[in-house]
């Protein structure tokens, strides 16, 4: 029971609004104000709270990505965890980095550092895949707790309240296992000044998924990105009749 | 104050300042050019990192708004600050404090004065004045005992200088100090008013004046010394809180000191050399009264454009009306040249430069007088919901009245800009008066400087240039620059022949000088800052270009009708009327005039 890994992924901060790129290959990143992840966030709050709890004596933060991910890691170490690591994609790699090999390279990791623990966000804001910590669950075969509102540690079990469509779901789960956060799990604490210095000295590791024997070539291909169609005018009409007639002409009926 | 400004002020070498240099009609590039980049790879890192936390806090967790209706920054709220550390910014690092440089500082201030200058003066009381004294003159005992606790805002400070019948001339304080029997502590009487934080602090800068004898004369004369006080030790009461027009979360009361015995360990600087103390403290920590108005600027200009892109009238967005379009562009000038000087000061500061205070001085009349206008033509843009108290930008305004007032009123500043710049170039003639007397011993010297008079006097240019340090495309606003620089230069002189030591008194004549200052330092600030945008590539260069090039053209415009003004015998007998007119009104307690109705 000594070490939490929590994900964390640097995305387009929520404020922004984002442009698509002139070719329509993806979304203009260049300039643009980028943070941590807000899901990322509540897991990080989350791991670290346990350790506060002393459930946990090590908290190590992940991110994969280009030397901007580092950053983000820093703001994970401020927030405090102990210690965090880079793993280095860059350039086209990261441009079609996605769920299936970030979660092989934490996959990879969990068992490189043998986590008790894997939090991630239940999702990322900029593709809202949703499937990072389900995969990574599966290539390690280990239980999974996703969407959670509420964590508690019960001996070498887990007890995870999931938000569903249908309201909560209380499950109880094995340890090693994987736990996504959702929005209510917690109100992340904000990193202080001195937190932030103390986070300088903190170390992070540095590592290419190679030197994890993971394979990062992507199965998936982007074709075109666009922007939502701007919404048209509606019309008004006055009877049912002209509604129903309307609705024949536009061929919906 | 001027005066013992002046007086205590003792120029070693050719000064580096780029203000001083053109009171003499110089250009000294050193310190303009190239716009300086003084953060390391690490510290640029570090204040990156600590950006989004601060701004996060004045986002979800400060509401201005209630500390405003308060009267008080809300409990909470204090306590989150201390915990961010807010509070000991510029203390070193083994002291307790976030150890930031004066341009880090300056990054965050901003932040804050966009939110919140209640609180932005709640902590700027505290650390830019407050214990400020101590970071600059205390010992290493006083230090150690006062700055850890003070950097965590376990206790607060306050800057304790203004009496009733002392603001602007600081140096007539009357609360004494005097030394008991026994050597070991001075006794401190006396009141001060308008002390921010005056009702929360524990320590207290105050300074009271004591007999010094002066040592070549013999005789007793009143100086102010500077002293670290501490609430506990006894004595020290305040009043309530004052009620304001702004800034109403910030604490503002009256500080009695009643035979408050204060350690003589606790003398701050030299016994007698509290005034000194004082001034530094205030010119140390001017810069961040720009950086927090150009971050204050910035919020209610973002309000102003969204405003005017979004509402419609006469079937149009407001915003493609020439007369909002000339209110957004002046306000994105007075914002530009605002944060370009606070951050060439802080660049300036960081370097190691001791020679910045008549810079600072501008900085600060300039920031408080550009805020106004950019709030006030805020509220207009937005029309009838920019009185309204929801929308904010009234607080806004009522916070920033008290800009001008406060640290040194832009008023005196002026005279404080003119005074020195006036006599370094008195200084400067002086040094050629004496070289006149031996003409063949200073051939060289005497024949540059008729040569280069003569060719000002007929309008001629003295191969004074900025080419070499600005960018090419600036280079008709470099040549107003220059050509502005040379006719100060001649107004200068002119106005040192023409009243000689009595320019001390004209001050009709030394506030124009000074807004000729004021006009010609934005001019070289917002060139070296366009010039390096351009010279990076800034996406943006090209834009800023646009507003260095419209401010240079404007402001040599003001700076030629100033020297124009000075020249001119109907300017002398305007400030003649304006004598009068005040004169009058003083007798008549009032205006003058009769009513157009006679009764």
């Amino acid at each position: 029971m000594s070490r939490v890994l929590v994900g964390v992924k640097r995305v387009i901060d929520y404020a922004v609004k984002v442009r698509v790129k002139p070719d329509h290959s993806g979304v203009v990143t260049d300039g643009v104000k980028h943070s941590m992840n807000p899901f990322c966030e509540i897991a990080v709050e989350e791991a670290v709270k346990l350790k506060e709890k002393k459930l946990f004596k090590e908290v190590v933060a992940v991110s994969c990505g280009p030397a901007q991910a580092t950053e983000t890691i820093r703001t994970a170490l401020a927030m405090g965890c102990d210690r965090g690591i880079h793993v280095e994609v860059t350039g086209k790699d990261y441009e079609s980095l996605g769920p299936l090999q970030v979660s092989k390279i934490f996959a990879a990791l969990a068992k490189k550092e043998e986590a008790s623990l894997v939090i991630l966000g239940k999702q990322a804001i900029d593709d809202d895949c949703n499937q990072t910590g389900q995969m990574t669950a599966a290539l390690l075969d280990w239980p999974q707790g996703t969407f959670a509102s509420e964590v508690e540690i019960e001996g070498d079990k887990v007890k995870v309240v999931r938000e569903i469509d249908g309201g909560l779901e209380t499950i109880k789960i094995n340890m090693p296992a994987v736990v996504t956060a959702d929005l209510r799990l917690n109100t992340p604490r904000y990193a202080t000044l001195p937190n932030i210095m103390k986070a300088k000295k903190k170390k992070i590791a540095n590592m290419k998924p190679a030197d994890l024997g993971v394979d990062i070539v992507s199965r998936l291909e982007v074709l075109r990105v666009d922007e939502p169609p701007t919404r048209l005018a509606g019309v008004k009409v006055e009877t049912v009749d002209d509604l129903v007639a309307k609705l024949k002409e536009s061929g919906t009926i | 104050y001027c005066l013992q400004m002046l007086y205590t002020r003792c120029r070693l070498g050719e000064s580096q300042s780029f203000a001083v240099n053109m009171f003499k009609g110089q250009i000294n590039p050193s310190q303009v050019f190239p716009f300086p980049s003084v953060l390391n790879e690490e510290q640029t890192q570090f204040l990156q990192e600590l950006v989004p936390p601060i701004s996060k806090f004045f986002e979800e967790v400060n509401d201005p708004m209630k500390n405003d209706s308060l009267e008080k920054v809300e409990d909470s709220t204090m306590e989150g600050l201390k915990e961010m550390g807010a509070f000991g910014l510029q203390v070193p690092t083994d002291l307790g404090g976030v150890g930031l440089t004066n341009t880090q500082y300056a990054r965050l201030v901003e932040i804050v004065g966009k939110h919140d200058l209640g609180v932005g003066i709640t902590l700027g009381a505290h650390q830019s004045i407050g214990f400020k004294g101590i970071l600059l003159f205390g010992n290493s005992a006083q230090k150690e005992k006062y700055l850890p606790k003070l950097a965590s805002g376990e206790t607060l400070a306050a800057f304790c200088l203004t009496e009733p019948s002392s603001g602007s001339d600081a140096a007539s304080i009357r609360t004494t100090a005097t030394l008991s029997p026994c050597g070991k502590h001075y006794l401190l009487n006396g009141g001060k008013i308008w002390i921010s934080n005056g009702g929360l602090a524990e320590i207290f800068t105050v300074f009271a004046k004591m007999p010094i004898k002066d040592e070549k004369t013999g005789e007793m004369k009143d100086k102010i010394t500077a002293f670290i006080v501490e609430r506990s030790f006894g004595g020290v009461t305040h009043g309530p809180p004052e009620q304001k027009m702004g800034i109403k979360a910030s604490n503002t009361a009256e500080v009695y000191f009643d035979n408050v015995p204060v350690p003589v360990e606790n003398v701050l600087g030299e016994v007698g050399g509290g005034f000194k103390v004082a001034m530094s403290i205030l010119n140390n920590g001017r810069f961040g009264m720009a950086a927090a108005l150009s971050g204050t600027m910035k919020g209610v200009i973002s309000q102003a454009v969204d405003h005017a892109a979004n509402r419609v009238q006469f079937g149009s967005k407001i915003h493609t009306y020439g007369v909002i379009q000339e209110k957004l562009a002046r306000m994105a000038m007075l914002q530009y040249v605002t944060e370009s000087m606070a951050y060439m000061i802080s660049g300036n500061m960081d370097s190691g430069s001791k020679d910045y205070h008549i810079e600072a001085a501008i900085s600060k009349i300039f920031a408080s007088e550009a805020a106004w206008e950019v709030a006030d033509e805020c509220i207009q843009v937005m029309g009838g919901m920019g009185f309204m108290k929801g929308s904010g930008v009234e607080r806004v305004m009522r916070d920033l009245r008290i800009f001008r007032i406060f640290e040194g009123t832009n008023d005196i500043l002026r005279l404080f800009v003119a005074l020195n710049g006036f006599q370094d170039a008195g200084k400067h003639l002086k040094s050629l008066q004496k070289a006149m007397k031996n003409p063949l011993g200073n051939a060289g010297l005497l024949a540059g400087e008729v040569t280069k008079r003569v060719r000002r006097r007929a309008g001629l240019s003295t191969g004074l240039t900025l080419q070499g340090s600005i960018h090419p495309e600036l280079s008709y606003s470099g040549d107003l620059a220059v050509n502005a620089i040379e006719h100060f230069g001649v107004t200068i002189e002119n106005m040192l022949f023409k009243h000689g030591k009595n320019i001390l008194h004209e001050q009709f004549v030394l506030k124009r000088v000074a807004d000729s200052a004021i006009d010609l330092y934005a001019m070289i600030v917002v060139l070296s800052r366009a010039s390096r945008s351009l010279s990076q590539g800034h996406a943006s260069a090209q834009h800023e270009k646009i507003l260095c090039e419209t401010w240079c053209v404007e402001a040599n415009d003001r700076i030629m009708k100033n020297v124009r003004d000075l020249k001119s015998n109907s300017t002398t007998q305007i400030f003649k009327n304006i004598k009068a007119i005040s004169a009058a009104m003083v007798e008549n307690g009032g205006t003058v005039s009769p009513h157009p109705l006679g009764f």
